[in-house]
Parts: C-alpha cells; sequence; structure tokens
C-alpha cells in the first residue's frame, strides 16, 4: 500500500489526513491505536456530516477506553469505511491505510497549514 | 475382632504437571455448563397443582409455542448453582482490597434481621396503618443518617449510589429553578468517579474539571476561578479517590455557597470518617450513602445497593417523593405533591416506584445497632490505621504518589512507577495476585496517576491479614523489579479460567445461549 | 465488638510501623473544627441479641402478607418462593462477592448473569436483554432515554394505563433532560415522539394485543416500549417481543424475591439488537480463556459510566445482582413446565376470584380481561373499605386512589391481585366482608 508521505498532514490528537485533491481521508496514527489497545467498534459519523475543525467526527472503542477522533480540517462527509463495522480489527492492524475512518470535501484549505506535517509529528512523539 | 486390614497413609504422589482428567473437572473444581445445555423437556424442580380452567379470560392472548426454559429437578438446580459458586471469589474466602468499595465483613445477623416476615413479607401499598413498624425502622435509619452527619434532612428512595448522584443534582436543579436561577455547569475533579460526570450529564448540566494540586487534593484556586453564576454545583468525594482527606473543604464550600452554587459530597468514602467527622460541618449540601459499602448491606455480586441522601436546609424543601411523616396518627407515606405541599415540601418529583430500598434499610439498621456510636468510631479508625499500615508498609517496595503529603485515609494508592522499565503492567500484578489467592486491588482508577493501584483494606481485616497481604504484595513487586517475568506472563495460571478474550467479546458480542438446534421433544 | 479484628496490642505495633502516635492523629488531615471530640449522640454497641430483641419488636407492628387474606398487586406480586432458592443465594460466594471485574474469578456470576439474560430474552420474546436495571420503573425511565437517543428525538408519550408511579419516574427523569413527556394514546403520537411507553397487562389489569400500537408508533418513526409489572403473565400470555414492540422493560421481582416493603426488586429491560450499543446497564458476554475453555465477561462496556464518563448511556453503576440471582435459580426450578403451570394457576385463582367478587352487591367487575389482577369498582370509596377490611384482618388489594389521588374517577376502583397463594378461603373471606361493608 502506497502512501503519499508528502501530502499526509497529523494533528495533536494523533489524527492523520491524507489529501488528495479537494478530498481528505481520515484516520488514527498507529500511535493512538497502540494506546488504544484492541479496537472493538468505531462509530462513523453519516455521510453528509458537516464538520468542523475540531470537533468530533467519529468515536473509536477499544474494550477499556473510548476515544473521540476530531475532524482535523472543515468539511463534509463523503464517505465512510463502513468495513470497520464488521472488522474493527484494521484499524489495529493498518491504521494508516485500511483502517481509515472518513473522506471528507475540504472547505477550507487554509486550515492545511495548521497541521503537522510527519517528520514535525514524529518530533511530536519524542516529547510524550 | 479388631480391623486388620491397613493401607499406605504417607504423602505420596508428587508432581502432578501435566495431568489431566477423564472428566474435565479437576478434584473440587468442577466444570459446568449453562442450564440450557443441561435441562430436559418434561423436567420440573417445582411441585405445583395441576390449574383446572377450561376457558380463560386472556382476551385471545394466550402464549402459544414454546418460551424455551430448560427444565431441571432441584437436585440438579441446586448442583448447578453450588458449583457455580464456587468459581467466585469473595469477601468470606479472602483479603478483597477494592478501592472505594469498601469491602467488609457481611455480618449474618443482617440477614436474619432483614428475613423477618414483618420486614420481607410486607407490601409497600398496604394500608399504612398496617406497616407502622416498617415506617418506623425507616425513621430511625433516617434519623442515624442525620445525626451521623449532621444534616436536618434525607432522602431514602434512591436504590443505588449513582441514583442516590442523581437525586441530590436533581435536588440542585430544582433548588435553583425555584428562585429563577438557571445554570448550566457542574464542575468536577479529574479524580472523579465515572458516576459524577454521568450524572450531571443526565441533569442537563454540562461538566467541567477541576485539575488537582501536587498533593493530590483539588486545586483550590482553579477551583474559585471556575466559579461564576453559570456553575450550579461541585460534586467532590470526601475523602477523594486518592485516599486523601480533602482539607480545604471548608473553604470550598464558602466559595461555592458565595458564588451561588451548591455542594454535592460523594458519600462512597464515608467508611474513613463515619462516627469521626460528620460532613455537614464540612459545609456540603447533598451527600449520598452508599449503605452497601459503609453499612456493610451485601455486596451480592454487583446489587442490590442503596442510597439514601442526606440534604442540608437548603435543599430539603426539594426532597423526592415519597416522604415518612411522623403525626398524631402514627407514621404517614406522603406520596403525591398535592399532601407534599400541605407538609411544606416541594419534592422535585420521584426517584421511583414504592419507597426504596427496604430489604437494604432492616440490613444496615441492625449493623448500626450492632456497633453503635464506639464501634462506628472504632470501624473508622480501624478503617484507616489498615491502610496507613498498607501504606506505610509498601511505599518503599511500590511508589505511593502522595505518600509524603502525609496519612491517607481508608484507602492507599500507588502507581506503576515502581514498574518503570520492568516489562511488568499493574494489570500484570493484578492477575499475579489471583493467583496468590487475593482479588486484586481497584486498578487504573483513579485516571489521575499512572497505572493506578488503590487498595483499602478496611476495619474488618485482621493484622495477621494484613501481614500476609503485605508480605505477597513486597514478594511480587520485587520479582518484577528482578526481572522474575514468569510469575506474571500469562497469570492467572490457578484460577477457574486463564485470562479471558475481552476483545473478542467485545467485538462479536455473544450474548445469550443460542439453541443449536431444534429441541428433541417428549422421549428423553 | 464482635465485627473488629484489631487488638490494642495490634493498633500499637501498627501505629509503630506507620510512625504515629495515635489513630486521632491519622486524622491530622480534617480541619480541627471537624474533628469531632466526643462520640455523636447515639446508642452504644449491642450484642445480637438485643439487636434481635429491637428489630423484632418492630417487625411485629407489621402485618405480613402471609398473615391475613391477601390481596395487594399494582406492580409487586406475593409468589411463592422455592426453599432452594434464598439458601443457594446465601452461600458466601454469592452473598459477599462484587462485581465481575476480575472474569476469572467471578465466573459464578458471569454465568448466572448470561443465564438470566437468556432467560429474560425468551420470556419477553427479544432478541438481546442486559443484566437488570434497579427496578421496573427506573427501568421504564432508563428505556424512554434510551429511546431518545436512538431516535434522536425529545418527546414521549405516555399510555393512560401505564402504572402511575412508572409515568412519575419517567416525568421526573425526563424533566431534567429535556423530553417533553405527554400522557395520551396511539393518536397523541407524531414525528417529533421518540417513543410510545404502554403497559400489558396494563395497570388496571386489562390484556390487549398491542400489535397496532407498535404498528401506529413506527408509523411515525417512533419505539414502541411494552412494561411489564408481572412477569409470570409472560408464561400465560403472548409476549410484548411477538407484538412489535422495540424495548421490553418491567419488574422482575415476581420471581424469587421476596415483597420487601417495595424493595429491592430488579428491572429487565429487553431490546433488538440493532440497539444493542444504546442499551444501558450491564452485560454478560460468551468469549474463551487463554486455554480456549468457554467463560463469560462482562462486555460492552464503552457505553458505561466508567469509561464514557459524561457521554455515558447512563450513569448506572450496580445493577440487582443478588436479586437477579434468586429469579434465575427460581426460574431455573421451575423452567418450562413449571413456569406454564404456575402462570395458569395464577389465572385461575384470579377467575375464581373476580366471578366471586363480582356476585357480592356493589361489586362490579371493571377488567373483563385480566390476567391475575383485576379492577373492580366497589359502591363506596374503595380506600376506606380497604382500611375497615384492614381493620378486620383482611388487606383486600390496593385502592387505585392510593396512586391516582387527584382522579374523581379513580375513587371506588380497587384493584386486586390473586397469585398462586391465595386460597379459596381467603376469598370467600373477602367476599363476606365486602358483602357486609358495602
Amino acid at each position: 500500500m502506497e502512501h503519499h508521505a508528502m501530502t499526509t498532514r497529523y494533528t495533536k490528537d494523533h489524527e492523520w489526513v491524507r489529501i488528495d485533491g479537494n478530498t481528505a481521508t481520515v484516520g488514527i496514527t498507529p500511535y493512538a491505536a497502540e494506546q488504544l489497545g484492541d479496537v472493538v467498534f468505531v462509530e462513523l459519523p453519516s455521510v453528509g456530516k458537516k464538520v468542523t475543525k475540531g470537533g468530533e467526527a467519529a468515536v473509536v472503542e477499544s474494550v477499556k477506553a473510548a476515544s473521540e477522533v476530531y475532524a482535523p480540517l472543515s468539511g463534509e462527509v463523503v464517505e465512510v469505511n463502513s468495513a470497520l463495522e464488521g472488522e474493527p480489527a484494521k484499524v489495529n492492524a493498518d491504521p494508516a491505510g485500511n483502517g481509515w475512518f472518513l473522506k471528507l470535501k475540504v472547505t477550507n484549505e487554509a486550515e492545511l497549514g495548521e497541521l503537522m506535517s510527519e517528520t514535525q509529528y514524529n518530533e511530536y512523539l519524542k516529547g510524550l | 475382632m479388631m480391623n486388620k486390614q491397613g493401607r499406605p497413609t504417607a504423602a505420596t504422589g508428587g508432581d502432578t504437571a501435566g495431568f489431566t482428567t477423564i472428566s474435565g473437572h479437576s478434584g473440587l473444581d468442577h466444570e459446568e455448563k449453562l442450564i440450557f445445555e443441561l435441562g430436559r423437556t418434561g423436567k420440573c424442580g417445582v411441585d405445583l397443582p395441576e390449574p383446572e380452567l377450561k376457558h380463560d379470560r386472556l382476551g385471545g392472548l394466550r402464549r402459544r409455542g414454546t418460551i424455551g426454559l430448560p427444565g431441571l429437578s432441584e437436585p440438579e438446580v441446586v448442583r448447578h448453582f453450588v458449583r457455580l459458586s464456587r468459581k467466585n471469589y469473595a469477601i468470606d474466602s479472602g483479603f478483597y482490597p477494592l478501592g472505594s468499595c469498601t469491602m467488609k465483613h457481611n455480618p449474618r445477623l443482617n440477614e436474619k434481621m432483614a428475613r423477618l416476615a414483618g420486614f420481607a413479607d410486607i407490601h409497600p401499598l398496604q394500608p399504612v396503618s398496617t406497616v407502622q413498624g416498617a415506617l418506623a425502622l425507616i425513621d430511625q435509619l433516617a434519623h442515624w443518617l442525620k445525626l451521623l452527619t449532621n444534616m436536618p434532612a434525607v432522602a431514602m428512595s434512591p436504590k443505588a449510589g449513582a441514583h442516590g448522584e442523581l437525586c441530590g443534582l436533581m435536588a440542585i436543579k430544582a433548588a435553583h429553578e425555584a428562585r429563577g436561577d438557571r445554570r448550566t455547569v457542574v464542575l468536577v475533579p479529574e479524580s472523579a468517579h465515572g458516576t459524577n460526570p454521568a450524572t450531571a450529564a443526565l441533569v442537563g448540566y454540562t461538566v467541567e474539571e477541576v485539575p488537582a494540586n501536587e498533593r493530590g487534593r483539588v486545586d483550590l484556586e482553579a477551583l474559585k476561578a471556575k466559579l461564576g453564576p453559570h456553575v450550579a454545583a461541585i460534586m467532590l468525594t470526601n475523602p477523594n479517590t486518592c485516599g486523601l482527606f480533602e482539607n480545604d473543604m471548608i473553604e470550598i464550600s464558602k466559595a461555592v455557597h458565595a458564588a451561588g452554587a451548591y455542594f454535592y459530597c460523594d458519600g462512597a468514602n464515608f467508611n474513613a470518617i463515619v462516627g469521626r467527622v460528620r460532613p455537614g460541618d464540612l459545609g456540603i449540601d447533598a451527600m449520598h450513602i452508599n449503605l452497601h459499602k459503609t453499612f456493610s448491606t451485601p455486596h451480592g455480586g454487583g446489587g442490590p445497593g442503596s442510597g439514601p441522601v442526606v440534604l442540608s436546609a437548603a435543599l430539603a424543601p426539594f426532597a423526592p417523593l415519597p416522604l415518612v411523616v411522623h403525626g398524631k396518627d402514627g407514621f404517614q407515606l406522603v406520596e403525591d405533591p398535592a399532601t407534599a405541599k400541605a407538609h411544606d415540601a416541594q419534592p422535585y418529583g420521584r426517584m421511583s416506584a414504592f419507597h426504596g430500598q427496604m430489604g437494604m434499610f432492616t440490613r444496615a439498621m441492625a449493623y448500626m445497632l450492632s456497633h453503635g456510636a464506639d464501634g462506628l468510631h472504632t470501624a473508622a479508625g480501624d478503617a484507616v490505621l489498615n491502610a496507613n499500615y498498607v501504606l506505610a508498609s509498601l511505599k518503599d517496595v511500590m511508589t505511593a504518589p502522595f505518600g509524603a503529603t502525609g496519612p491517607c485515609m481508608h484507602e492507599a494508592l500507588f502507581d506503576d512507577s515502581f514498574l518503570k522499565d520492568t516489562g511488568v503492567t499493574t494489570l500484570d500484578i493484578a492477575k499475579a495476585m489471583i493467583d496468590e489467592g487475593y482479588h486484586p486491588m481497584t486498578m487504573y482508577f483513579p485516571l489521575v496517576v499512572h497505572g493506578a493501584m488503590l487498595i483499602e483494606p478496611t476495619e474488618t481485616e485482621s493484622k495477621f491479614a494484613l501481614d500476609e497481604f503485605i508480605r505477597v504484595m513486597k514478594g511480587l513487586a520485587t520479582a518484577a523489579k528482578s526481572g522474575d517475568k514468569a510469575r506474571f506472563e500469562g497469570a492467572p495460571h490457578l484460577a477457574p479460567r486463564r485470562r479471558l478474550d475481552e476483545t473478542a467479546a467485545a467485538r462479536k458480542p455473544v450474548l445469550r445461549w443460542i439453541p443449536s438446534a431444534p429441541r428433541a421433544e417428549a422421549a428423553e | 465488638m464482635r465485627y473488629l479484628p484489631l487488638t490494642e496490642a495490634d493498633r500499637r505495633q501498627m501505629l509503630g510501623v506507620i510512625g504515629t502516635k495515635s489513630v486521632d492523629d491519622l486524622f491530622r488531615d480534617v480541619p480541627a473544627a471537624a474533628r469531632l471530640t466526643t462520640l455523636i449522640d447515639l446508642p452504644m454497641h449491642a450484642g445480637e441479641i438485643e439487636v434481635e430483641r429491637q428489630m423484632a419488636r418492630l417487625a411485629a407492628r407489621n402485618v405480613s402478607a402471609g398473615s391475613v387474606p391477601f390481596f395487594c398487586g399494582a406492580g409487586a406480586y406475593r409468589h411463592h418462593v422455592p426453599a432452594s432458592v434464598d439458601h443457594l443465594i446465601q452461600r458466601s460466594e454469592y452473598l459477599t462477592s462484587y462485581t465481575p471485574y476480575q472474569p476469572e474469578i467471578a465466573q459464578g456470576t458471569l454465568q448466572y448473569l448470561f443465564e438470566f439474560q437468556t432467560q429474560i430474552c425468551m420470556l419477553t420474546g427479544m432478541e438481546v436483554a442486559n443484566a437488570s436495571m434497579y427496578d421496573g420503573s427506573t427501568g421504564t425511565a432508563e428505556a424512554v432515554l434510551m429511546a431518545a437517543r436512538v431516535t434522536g428525538r425529545k418527546r414521549v408519550v405516555l399510555s393512560r394505563q401505564l402504572h402511575p408511579q412508572y409515568a412519575e419516574t419517567v416525568r421526573t427523569t425526563c424533566e431534567m433532560a429535556d423530553i417533553e413527556v405527554v400522557d395520551g394514546d396511539a393518536a397523541t403520537l407524531d414525528d417529533k415522539t421518540a417513543c410510545f411507553v404502554v403497559q400489558n397487562p396494563d395497570f388496571y389489569g386489562s390484556i390487549a394485543d398491542i400489535t397496532p400500537l407498535s404498528d401506529a408508533a413506527h408509523a411515525k418513526g417512533a419505539l414502541l416500549i411494552a412494561v411489564v409489572t408481572e412477569i409470570v403473565s409472560l408464561g400465560a400470555i403472548t409476549p410484548p417481543g411477538e407484538m412489535g414492540a422495540d424495548i421490553v422493560v418491567g419488574e422482575g421481582q415476581s420471581i424469587g424475591n421476596a415483597l420487601n416493603f417495595g424493595g429491592p426488586y430488579l428491572g429487565i429491560l429487553a431490546t433488538r439488537q440493532k440497539f444493542l450499543r444504546q442499551m444501558p446497564g450491564r452485560l454478560a458476554g460468551e468469549t474463551v480463556d487463554a486455554e480456549g475453555r468457554r467463560g463469560f465477561v462482562l462486555t460492552l462496556s464503552t457505553r458505561e459510566q466508567h469509561i464514557r464518563r459524561e457521554k455515558a448511556t447512563s450513569n448506572i453503576c450496580t445493577n440487582s445482582g443478588l436479586c437477579v440471582l434468586a429469579f434465575t435459580i427460581h426460574l431455573s426450578l421451575l423452567g418450562e413446565d413449571g413456569f406454564r403451570r404456575l402462570a395458569a394457576l395464577n389465572h385461575d385463582r384470579a377467575v375464581l376470584a373476580a366471578d366471586r367478587l363480582s356476585k357480592v352487591k356493589g361489586v362490579e367487575l371493571v377488567t373483563p380481561t385480566f390476567f391475575n389482577e383485576f379492577t373492580l369498582k366497589l359502591s363506596k370509596p374503595a380506600a376506606a373499605v380497604v382500611d375497615t377490611l384492614a381493620g378486620q384482618g383482611i388487606i383486600a388489594g390496593v385502592p387505585v386512589s392510593r396512586l391516582k389521588p387527584n382522579d374523581p374517577a379513580a375513587a371506588n376502583l380497587l384493584l386486586v391481585a390473586v397469585t398462586e397463594t391465595v386460597t379459596p378461603s381467603d376469598i370467600d373471606a373477602l367476599a363476606g366482608a365486602l358483602a357486609k361493608v358495602l
């Protein structure tokens, strides 16, 4: 699975976002997946839902914990990864690829600049 | 003639590793199926007379088809539930140091008293003239609770601690509404038990967290900064969930009241101070009391509980229905708002049908009468002494994040710092404790320290029991630190079950038995 | 004191290890103003003899149901509980154990909860049930909140034939959660309604096919919540799960549990698989252990307060543990045949009683269909009649005015419950007494 590392950005809450044109794919990082433990359920938003940057977009549950997934960018949900319904384990197996959560139609491209690059995110992780 | 037939009596046998039985049982430990797998049609464990009716009055809605319930005789049912019981750890079997749960001895006298026909075989709605003794008992228990807390009123009906929290917050909301004051926020410490924010949200409040200071107590200045006309209440636990007494309670209550808010106290940890400190003297407005913690009503595998709520003069008028009142005709139950008004009460509503957990009231009353003022005073002292003995004995091999701030109250908090770089976690320690014959302490709560281990011995543990526990915990800590991973890997080894797959249980929930094939009828 | 194992010598030794002079010294964080210097003004400790004496005196001032002809129902029913039940629940491992958070040493509790959940699904005709709520009334309130979450709506319709105290409990909970509560019927439903709460048999005892009500609710996108206050009725009547209910909630006290003056009881809550994640309360689930053996664990805990905190489906922590165990054991003893026979017996006795009583002058049966509880209309106010008969050693039932004091139409109505513990001579005694007083 090829990841376009150059166009992937990260948030302090451990979401990643990959831009392709004006669609953004969102998921959680391997660090977040490891912190959670075995993912047992993902609560995805409805297609068409409008989200604002930093607003709650999804919820991911492990056995002992539940965590909000925040929208890294403002936009409208155009697709959700319904495969996660039957197979939440995908989030642990491949958080940066098959374990993606949702796709957004981006409404404010300027917000991208506020996110961390992969290098910056890795530095951030070191400090935790 | 004497018996001439001897047989061997020395202890022979030795290593049983790898020994498997034909039955799948293991000596006194039996594997046990589900009743649905054991039952058969045509069997019954109860003898009932034959019904005679030819026609019914069920409106054409007689149940058709099978329900699916298994049939078993009485001996089979008894054996089933006896075998299941033997798979449970219990206070009666051993030390049960769950923090904030107060796993103290459950006196059997309480069971005997609760089962007196005059208490157990009375209906909540039979004429009040026929249940004066029951109402007198509720009144007497209420009296004890008010005196022990120095509060003027108590709502007896909440069915559990969390239900009591709901009652307290509802009374607070009603009190504000009665003076036309609409407030939206409840302050809750970071260390709060989950029921606190969950309850606040149920009553329509938003929750804001107040941080702790480096001494593990609520940060007074941070709290004061958050108070304002939008804050309805603060919910504090005292002693708090780190096992520490909140020294600033009185300042906090002054600040809270000055801001027009109310002070809810979570009484889960009342066992530390009962008979020695009265929460009313600390300025609280409402506090639920877990009768199944401080007053020993049995935990019963998870319930039932009982959570009466003591109330300040400001909140008392809003206590929910029903009210037990005493007049010239004896005790009366006030069950509707109009009658309540005649008694100068403005109940905000009703928490549940009927009157509260009478079965737990009788047990708690027996406990209180047995202990008396002197016994309760000693019990709280011994609870605190036992916890401090554990803290003092273990803080050099384990890490107590607030151990340096002074004595703890009835529970001692440790974190996983002492396990750093050992590869052993709090969870591993807990599971190894099971092999050692102990129920683990509360783990991963409170959330304010990492890998929390909260130990509450209670006053009903002997020094011998504590010394044994301390010896084992020291052994486990030493083992972890010296790299003895074997005892932790895959623990528990000796319990009726090894570690269970909770991930699979959550990913593909199976929450009932499913018949695999249509039941074979008759012939069995 | 018999429950306190520490001796003075123990205390001295322990204080030595701690490095403190006295137990009082351990309370130094308590502000001096709040530290009591004398014992609280309550009696001193007492031995068992004295405690028994005091409590027996209080108990003796109550008229126990078993000592007189007894006909009270209205949400709590007197049934015979086999002797084994109470004996088994008092085993140490059941009585003195805690919530099964460490499943490896709590398989006893977890397995019976799993068995209970299965029994409830079977009785109600639903797909999944939780491990109990506090009681039927709070369970109903929780079901309403659940429906509000599922539908995203904030309006609730309660049937006028719902138990009045259940309705009050729902109102109190909903008011605080900003949910509008309306008393009504199928015509009251609209597309802002989250649920329609219906009781069957209803508060007066009447039985109905609630399928049309379920259809009416579904037509508006609302859920149908069916309330059952007498769970033994499910041994004789079509269950709500076969009549379109989305959530079945109710009271399990009738099986395994004594009257206990109103508590502790146990609430049952069952629903469809699709609503699983919005269910409140504990759930026991099946799984395997590290050696592949079947075992049980608490599961889907992320719905609950200790994880979700303010976003939990409920604030509940405790369930009704021991009451659930008593239910499970009693129902295991009854089995299919016994449970159906018990239900049939209850109905038999109730029909006998209804026929006998409605022949008394001044007594009219107003519920032609019923299970084991029916409503009589008396020629005089029922509350006064009940009080008079209580003075004569007969507990005639629950006057509806006790639960509906502001409803003039309720004044002469009497709820009469007749279970397998009621004898023909009890019924004769009641009939005779009514004849005299009316």
